[in-house]
């Protein structure tokens, strides 16, 4: 039986050697060498039992349950010098056929190697909340110029330097910055992370500009009703006080609590030095845009709630228009010029009004979505439906649009100005016609978008643009129609 | 730091703190670009704890105090005699980039009182926003108060900044609201709600960025004669309609230049407790809102017993459970037993068959947990059964000493 074998140390580098671990059981599994013949040592001291002599040729890979490949890395930045022990406990019993162990958090060997992992995260996750930074400098001048340099120094409870440095490094690449701790360093100089020796507490200055700051806000943040020493101690354990310096609030804020509460719940409520301001409350509710012209100030002020438009496009024509027309959204030139329909498809819709016998500056003409969405391909700026949340987001706008305009009969041309409408979304082979858009105050027209008619091919275009004009045309009437002396 | 600004900021996190709100959780995780500043790692951190034993993770100020409203138990409202103060947007952009680079906070929680119109507030909110992303490519977590009074257009733009947004309905009743914030409408802040809640559904579903980490909202507790059960039911549909990710309840406390209609005294602390375990036992522990209903006397849950134990009490004829055969449903309800302990014992059980001291290893609230469980090598002796039994598990009347 192999447990009958001689002993063996094992020496491993100080902190979370991974690599060393790794290969030594290989060894071990691969030689059949049980736990209880394994001495294991850290560092460079002398060990009381001779090492094994390096073995030749690495030993084979070991294939192990996820559950357990996850836990070795993770109990290795532990402290507790029996880690290498338990661990190869582990996965002795897991390589002896137990292939399931780890998922077996009530096994007592288990469950430790669970407690352990769980100190380390809670180390780890301690070390990004409560180191603290202080400005050292704003560079030496050479090469990058001004780049700042911050320092902090922390003492962590496990070997999580290595494991907790790449945090900052993608939180802070702008400055420089150095991690001192009694284990090692780490330091980012914007391109790089690197590690190096241990560091001083004396290597990082004493003061920064913010914390007098930052400790007042820590100390006006706190709620003296509330006061709950255990909770906090349970969360911000006493050990890492001294290197945050917003805890020296902590024994002032807890001696004034009391009072301070006592204060507030006997004091008797004063009466108000301030009158109410009765002209400024009723000033208050009157923010809504008055005219057109507010309400398209407020849209070309706006971002573009989709990306990558040099303008909003608003609205052409004239208030009182008996004919407004809701397109979809500005395309490349429309963007550029700033005006709605200027475009090739704005050109053919222009031509269409001519046919059908309705004067374009008599109407009203405007787009769903005031911004351009396009996709850049080389220096082609290609069109980009807006999604139907991205139309929701510009219907506020649009049915204020409307309202001040007061059109007869509104138009829409294509899917997405019927959806910006009614907020439902219709094929256009179903909805065109006249349509009350779900019960809008104005009467509605649907028909296609002008720029559908440009993707046809030529033997289907010339059909299809008649059958535009056509509907352009029963617009018109329904328009004339709805006048007031026929309307009744 | 000047003077001049210690004491705005002074001032203006006095008056934020009210808000109980500091989540900084629930954003898609990211990392800064090679200029930038800020990453956010999806689950939040806490980077201080004050004495109060809440966690510090955003710098959670108020844009000014000067404020229109006068809701009665706002330490803010136009009425009350505290000192007021007004930051200008650069000056709450430089507090965060500064806080940020020195790793005190992970980003930005602000809220403002409405000065000139809620428009105009709320457009300034988001100038801040909207500096910090833009002028200093920052990353971290940003939380907006939206103002519910405020155009809807302005809610469209705040979500493309904010990775939080909220609206705290603070009183759970339209009569309450009308008695203790005149100048607040519920109707209004539903509507808010709604749109906030279609937006970011959208915007989820066309993986565009819209308020990612959701909506949420805070509801005070004890300002008004609200039950607990009229409360929970509130936000049960609050989630259910608005897809909200969280409700913080918040005990009234006492508050500088308190107004006289409002109770003074100290803050409910244990029934604020009490309202947070029932509302997670909706969210992770599959109750229904009438489970938690028939845990509650006259609609208040009890203060010595947790709400999970009041129901097992109410309910001991589905008592014992057996840890060895139940379904994970029925594991859930078992008092003392939490989530992740009843996960690792539908993992464990597969490969091996659990004992009593099996369940310890997994669970801290074995104590409450025994009476109510079956194991290999235990069952309870007619446990269920004593009359003395809540007594014997209530926990001792925590003392709300302060010190």
């Amino acid at each position: 039986m192999a447990s009958a074998m001689a002993s063996r140390t094992i020496r491993l580098r100080p902190g979370a050697d991974l690599d060393g671990f790794r290969a030594a059981v290989r060894h071990l599994v691969a030689d059949e060498i049980p736990p209880e013949a394994v001495t294991w040592a850290e560092g460079d001291a002398p060990s009381l039992f001779p090492d094994e002599p390096a073995a030749g040729p690495a030993a084979p890979a070991l294939a192990l349950p996820r559950a357990v490949a996850t836990l070795v890395p993770a109990v290795l930045m532990h402290r507790d010098p029996e880690r290498h022990g338990l661990l190869h406990r582990l996965i002795w019993r897991v390589a002896q056929g137990e292939r399931h162990l780890a998922e077996v958090a009530s096994d007592p060997l288990v469950h430790r190697l669970h407690l352990m992992r769980k100190a380390v995260g809670r180390d780890l996750h301690k070390m990004h909340a409560f180191l603290r930074f202080r400005w050292v400098g704003a560079g030496d001048g050479s090469g990058e110029g001004s780049r700042e340099r911050f320092a902090a120094w922390f003492e962590p409870e496990h070997h999580i330097l290595a494991e907790a440095a790449p945090f900052f490094a993608a939180r802070f690449p702008s400055f420089d910055w150095s991690i001192l701790t009694p284990d090692g360093s780490a330091q980012w100089d914007g391109r790089t992370l690197s590690f190096g020796p241990p560091g001083r507490r004396e290597d990082v200055p004493e003061h920064d500009a913010f914390e007098a700051g930052w400790t007042d806000y820590y100390a006006s943040t706190f709620n003296p009703a509330r006061t709950n020493l255990a909770a906090m101690r349970a969360e911000m354990p006493k050990k890492y006080w001294h290197n945050m310096p917003e805890t020296a609030a902590i024994p002032g804020l807890v001696r004034a609590a009391g009072q301070r509460v006592g204060a507030m719940i006997e004091r008797a409520p004063e009466a108000p030095v301030k009158r109410v301001p009765a002209r400024a409350l009723a000033a208050m509710a009157a923010q809504e845009p008055a005219s057109l012209e507010a309400l398209n100030a407020i849209i070309r002020a706006s971002e573009p709630l989709v990306p990558g438009a040099t303008q909003a496009v608003l609205g052409e024509g004239r208030p009182g228009a008996a004919i407004a027309f809701v397109g979809e959204q500005p395309g490349d030139q429309e963007d550029l010029q700033g005006r709605p329909f200027v475009g090739p498809a704005g050109q053919l819709l222009s031509r269409a009004l001519r046919e059908a016998g309705i004067a374009r500056r008599d109407a009203y003409l405007t787009n769903a979505v005031k911004h351009f969405k396009f996709e850049a391909r080389g220096k082609r700026r290609i069109h980009q439906k807006p999604t139907a949340g991205e139309v929701a987001h510009y219907r506020w706008w649009l049915d204020r649009e409307l309202a001040f305009v007061a059109p007869r009969l509104v138009v829409a041309l294509g899917a997405t100005a019927v959806l910006a409408l009614s907020g439902r979304q219709v094929p256009i082979t179903r909805a065109r016609g006249p349509s009350d858009f779900g019960g809008k105050p104005f009467r509605g027209f649907v028909t296609v978008h002008p720029s559908y008619l440009l993707r046809l091919p030529d033997e289907a275009r010339d059909e299809a643009y008649a059958g535009f004009v056509d509907d352009l045309r029963r617009a018109a009437s329904l328009a004339a129609d709805l006048a007031p002396s026929g309307a009744g | 730091m000047d003077d001049a600004l210690k004491k705005k900021l002074t001032i203006l996190a006095d008056a934020a703190k009210y808000d109980a709100s500091c989540a900084s959780s629930g954003a898609p995780k990211r990392k800064a670009e090679a200029g930038g500043l800020g990453s956010t790692t999806g689950a939040g951190i806490c980077h201080a704890y004050t004495p109060d034993g809440r966690c510090v993770s955003l710098l959670k100020i108020l844009l000014t105090n000067y404020c229109l409203f006068d809701c009665a138990y706002c330490v803010n409202r136009r009425s009350s005699n505290v000192r007021r103060a007004r930051f200008s947007v650069d000056e709450v952009v430089t507090l965060t980039v500064e806080f940020y680079k020195r790793n005190y906070i992970e980003g930005l929680f602000l809220s403002s009182g409405i000065i000139r119109s809620p428009d105009h507030t709320m457009e300034q909110l988001i100038r801040v926003a909207k500096t910090l992303r833009q002028r200093h490519g920052f990353r971290g977590y940003i939380h907006l108060k939206t103002i519910p009074e405020a155009s809807p257009w302005l809610i469209e733009q705040a979500g493309l900044y904010a990775d939080r947004l909220s609206i705290n309905l603070e009183l759970p009743t339209e009569a309450s609201l009308e008695r203790l914030a005149p100048e607040k409408d519920g109707a209004a802040i539903q509507t808010a709600m709604g749109q906030m809640g279609e937006r970011i559904l959208q915007a989820k579903e066309e993986k565009r960025r819209f308020a990612p980490a959701g909506q949420s909202t805070q509801v005070i507790v004890g300002a008004d004669a609200s039950t607990d059960e009229s409360l929970i039911r509130t936000s049960a549909r609050l989630y259910d309609h608005y897809g909200l990710k969280r409700i913080y309840y918040s005990a009234f406390s006492p508050i500088p230049d308190a107004a006289s209609i409002l109770p003074s005294q100290s803050p409910p602390l244990q029934r604020e407790h009490r309202l947070y375990q029932a509302d997670w036992l909706m969210r992770y522990y599959e109750f229904s809102p009438d489970d938690v209903a028939g845990a509650t006397e006259s609609g208040m849950l009890a203060l010595d017993v947790d709400p999970k134990l009041a129901w097992a009490l109410r309910n001991r004829d589905r008592f014992p459970v057996d840890v060895n055969r139940a379904d994970r449903e029925m594991l859930l309800r078992v008092p003392g037993l939490g989530v992740r302990a009843v996960d690792k014992i539908v993992a464990a059980r597969r490969h091996a068959t659990l004992r009593l001291d099996d369940v310890a290893r997994l669970t801290s609230g074995l104590k409450r947990a025994r009476p109510f469980l079956v194991a290999a090598d235990y069952a309870p002796t007619r446990l269920t059964d004593r009359l003395d039994l809540r007594a014997r598990l209530a926990e001792p009347p925590r003392q709300l000493s302060l010190f």
